[in-house]
């Protein structure tokens, strides 16, 4: 008979309690009736599963019930409801919505075979903890290697592809043969590089991606063997890659194998290589990075001149991600978090109101013999039903939101796809969902359950103090706790982004459009051609109405391309990577200077007379002088010579400092050559490409026009990338402000929630304490009396919020401070912003219960009881 | 439609207050032993019955020889007569219906 007690121990409580007894003695009778041991184990064998069948069937009948009564409650109190469903569905919105993203771009593993072996090595001086590589030493070192199963390198190579339809530019990659099996990946159709295709003197091949191949080619399976020309050279395809397959950046769209011809070897200071290895099992990131430094080490030996300052490292695959990106989405997480708290800390708070006041109808309920049991599944079914279709909401809000967050992924992740609300999600949101019912299910659980059954019964309703209305404070206080860190914290980055947009570029982006114009190698590798393509654009365009100027360059500011340094040699010593003297190189025509608005502030600007046959010149930044001139006079620069790019250069002028990798970055030094002097077939990664116009009319309106001119000069020329300097300007602060906006919409909503429990808090208060204050004013309690005992607890509550609160948003904001561009953490106008904010919502919050509390009618008041 | 136990049960309380085996015994000895009810079944269907107020609990002992203090009887009331009775007349229905088309013995 124990082993039916324990299997009745399945149901319910209230069912075993009333049935139970009854249940028992049946089971007892048939055990009397069975006759011989078979029958017996046979009752026995089938008690188990009817048992158990059955107390699912009572369990779900119970649900159902309650499922019912709390329906029926909430059509009784609809602004309850919707107010709580609201509150979830903000909280499980924005929680669910930053993790998918923090999700996607952080936790989530690439989408390669054995992603947590995969690395990449780069070079390491004291400049640059990540450098790339040159050949020369990726051979070297790959060559002494031993902890990599495979190592591949690639680099980025964008070409002008000429097929059936107009030319077009293509983003993709050169990589070794063996860089896709290191990936681990295999082809769609087709196969991939074999080392024959790396020989210089093999025949071109490509393997397209997925996307190039359904958008350019129909998705055509015929299309191995075909031949396709880039920047004017035929290549076989000869494969086609899956459609998740994005590497090493999601708009890559075609890969070509990577070839040098030996004298690529010879400079090991052209570090413009990445390279990807897989770890051999059992190889510890340890390990390789010990061996790797080992290595670079003899390296460094044997060639002390080129390599004496180079290291190397190893760092996980995945580890690529920013770390501004990283802290910008881990920001974004806890600010989320702080949301959900907010969120749950209110509906905790409502539904303990709720309860207090429904004491009467729970005590009757217990009176009529419902059970402690059966309430406390009543009151969990509430706050589930209520959490349950919040999180259904906070899913499509989340849905929604997530496209908009799209900007916080770093553009780099080698992934298909963007962000989005997937299983992975779902059932982050599902547990999340099932937390919080249960997290703010559970306070009048806790205080309900606990009480004496019939004290509700016996009391007035008015009772609800005591260590109740301390919980709920306590409540009340983590909201306003909650809500002054997102303020701050929100505030900070605000001041750091309004820090970041104001500060110089160093030219003035208004008015002037921008494209790439990408003239192809072997086409325009002598200058002679492309003296003639700029003149005839530039002429045409100047001619144009409203346009002032315009120019070329190798790579704009804040682009695409932020590198390109080089090494500098002083008083006519030999060029030494070693001395880590380095400066931007790019190649300008003229005019650029005065289209971009960059300021000559000594000599002058680069022109046409500067060609091949005369001097070689340079204009230089201002940084550039200070940084290898610190002690001369400003004055006497112009004219004093260095070693760059092949060639001794006398300074003709100094121009202001143009932050070319972005406006969170410092100036570096930079040199402007004229782009006439240079060989033919020389530096061709730096042939001025970027075309830039400076108009007073509308810049946008002039793309038509200037893709006009260039297809008359060149119809075979791609023209891509058109976009106002304003909105490059923009797109650099991009995911900032995007993360800001999501942020503020945290700290409003956090404001909105926390003024709402507060109101809450203290309406309840008044309402409990009417009688009371009625007495007082029979008494002869002055208005102010009143004013101060409401209006008192009001700035209790403030005051123990604010203080932890400005605590744990200084601890945010140190642990951010990556992030705040020099804005201190302990910003004085952000916090007493912060500050000021919370105490008007205090004092929003408290003014309708205050001025209830002040009107309370003695006669009425007392009457009531 | 009402569930097979649940009919079972008014039959079987429809003559007589009933404890929880008696109905058992009941139901088995007019099916020939054909449905037995299992006392989870039982008394889940007793339980929806008396919130549905087919039946009711009663505080009289018909059979006081085989009393127990732990022992409830149960009782029909007019509205479970009620039910029983149209879930006959839907049965008697449903039977008329399959001998109109010769699938059951006896006269449309």
């Amino acid at each position: 008979m124990r082993a039916y007690n324990l299997l009745l121990r399945f149901y319910p409580k209230s069912f075993r309690y009333e049935y139970g007894g009854e249940m028992r003695a049946v089971f007892a009778r048939r055990l009397r009736d069975a006759t011989g041991p078979f029958s017996a184990m046979a009752l026995w064998l089938g008690a188990i599963p009817e048992v158990l069948g059955n107390a699912g069937l009572v369990h779900l009948d119970l649900l159902d019930q309650d499922l019912r009564y709390t329906l029926r409650m909430l059509r009784r109190a609809p602004g309850f409801a919707v107010t709580a469903v609201l509150i979830v569905a903000l909280g499980i919105g924005a929680t669910t919505a930053a993790f998918s993203v923090a999700d996607f771009v952080l936790i989530r593993p690439l989408p390669f075979p054995g992603p947590e072996r995969l690395v990449r090595v780069w070079e390491r001086t004291s400049d640059y903890s990540r450098f790339e590589l040159s050949p020369a030493n990726f051979r070297d070192w790959k060559a002494a290697s031993t902890v990599f199963e495979r190592i591949g390198m690639y680099h980025l190579v964008s070409a002008n592809m000429l097929g059936a339809n107009e030319p077009m530019r293509v983003d993709g990659a050169a990589v070794s043969a063996d860089l896709f099996p290191t990936l681990g990946v295999q082809p769609l159709i087709g196969r991939i590089f074999v080392d024959e295709d790396d020989r210089s003197e093999a025949g071109g091949t490509a393997i397209l991606s997925y996307r190039l191949w359904q958008t350019r080619f129909g998705g055509d399976p015929g299309v191995i063997g075909q031949q396709l020309s880039l920047d004017g050279t035929a290549h076989t395809i000869i494969g086609v890659m899956p459609r998740e397959f994005r590497f090493p950046t999601p708009d890559t769209q075609l890969w070509r194998a990577l070839r040098f011809a030996e004298e690529a070897y010879v400079d090991r200071n052209d570090n413009w290589m990445y390279a990807v290895g897989r770890l051999r099992d059992g190889v510890s990131l340890d390990q390789a990075r010990a061996e790797m430094e080992l290595i670079a080490a003899r390296f460094a030996r044997q060639y002390p001149k080129e390599n004496g300052k180079v290291s190397a490292t190893v760092v996980r695959f995945d580890d690529d991600v920013p770390q501004q990106s990283r802290l910008l989405l881990i920001a974004l997480c806890g600010a989320a978090a702080c949301v959900l708290l907010i969120a749950c800390a209110n509906l905790a708070n409502l539904l303990l109101a709720r309860a207090l006041g429904r004491r009467r109808e729970l005590a009757v309920r217990t009176a009529m013999g419902a059970g402690r049991e059966r309430m406390i599944r009543q009151l969990m079914t509430e706050s589930l039903l209520l959490a349950g279709i919040g999180g259904a909401l906070g899913v499509a809000v989340a849905v929604m939101a997530v496209p908009l967050l799209n900007r916080l992924v770093p553009a780099t992740l080698p992934t298909a796809s963007a962000p989005a609300v997937d299983i992975r999600v779902l059932v982050f949101a599902l547990g999340l969902t099932a937390i919080t019912g249960i997290a703010f299910g559970l306070a009048p659980v806790l205080r309900i359950g606990g009480e004496a059954d019939l004290g509700g019964l016996r009391e007035s309703s008015r009772a609800g103090g005591g260590q109740k209305e301390r919980l709920r404070s306590a409540l009340v206080v983590a909201e306003i706790i909650a809500s002054v860190v997102l303020l701050v914290s929100a505030g900070l980055l605000m001041r750091a982004l309004l820090t970041i947009q104001a500060r110089d570029p160093g030219f003035r982006p208004e008015g002037v459009l921008t494209l790439q114009t990408p003239l192809p190698i072997p086409k325009y590798g002598k200058l002679a051609t492309r003296e003639a393509f700029y003149s005839r654009v530039l002429d045409d365009v100047r001619a144009l109405p409203g346009v002032i100027d315009a120019g070329f360059i190798s790579y704009l500011p804040l682009g695409r391309m932020r590198g390109g340094i080089w090494p500098v040699a002083l008083d006519g010593r030999e060029v030494n990577r070693a001395d880590n003297q380095n400066a931007f190189l790019r190649y300008v025509t003229p005019g650029y200077f005065a289209t971009l608005g960059i300021a000559i502030r000594q000599g002058r600007a680069l022109a046409d007379s500067d060609a091949r046959d005369r001097q070689f010149v340079a204009v230089v930044s201002e940084s550039f002088v200070k940084r290898y001139w610190p002690d001369v006079d400003p004055n006497t620069v112009v004219g004093r010579h260095f070693t760059f790019a092949f060639a001794e250069r006398v300074v003709v002028g100094v121009a202001g400092d143009v932050r070319m990798r972005g406006l969170e970055r410092q100036a570096e030094p930079q040199v402007y050559l004229s782009y006439k002097q240079v060989d033919d077939d020389s530096i061709i990664g730096y042939i001025p490409r970027s075309f830039a116009v400076r108009s007073t009319t509308p810049p946008e309106a002039l793309a038509p026009s200037i893709r006009a001119i260039i297809a008359r000069v060149d119809p075979s020329l791609p023209v891509s990338e058109v976009a106002t300097l304003t909105d490059v300007v923009d797109r650099d602060t991009a995911s900032r402000s995007v993360q800001l906006r999501v942020l503020g919409a945290f700290a409003v909503i956090a404001f909105v929630l926390a003024g709402i429990g507060i109101h809450g808090l203290l309406s309840f208060a008044v309402s409990q304490r009417a009688q009371e204050i009625g007495v007082r004013i029979a008494l002869g309690a002055k208005p102010s009396d009143i004013l101060s005992m409401v209006a008192g607890r009001s700035v209790v509550l403030a005051v123990s919020g604010q203080v932890p609160g400005i605590a744990l948003a200084y601890a945010a904001g140190r642990s951010m401070e990556a992030l705040l561009a020099g804005v201190k953490p302990a910003d004085a106008t952000t916090l007493a912003a912060a500050v000021t904010l919370v105490l008007v919502m205090m004092f929003l919050g408290s003014l309708f219960p205050t001025l209830r509390a002040l009107r309370v009618d003695p006669l009425t008041a007392i009457r009531t009881e | 439609m009402l569930p097979v136990a649940t009919y079972h049960i008014l039959l079987a309380l429809a003559a007589e207050d009933l404890h929880g085996y008696a109905i058992i015994q009941e139901v088995a000895m007019r099916t020939d032993g054909e449905l037995t009810l299992s006392a989870g079944t039982l008394y889940r269907s007793i339980q929806r019955m008396l919130e549905q107020g087919y039946i009711v609990e009663t505080r009289d002992r018909p059979a006081p020889e085989d009393d127990d203090e732990r022992r409830r009887y149960y009782r029909i009331t007019p509205l479970g007569i009620a039910t029983a009775r149209e879930e006959a007349r839907r049965l008697a229905q449903l039977v008329r219906m399959a001998r109109a088309k010769g699938l059951a013995p006896g006269k449309a």
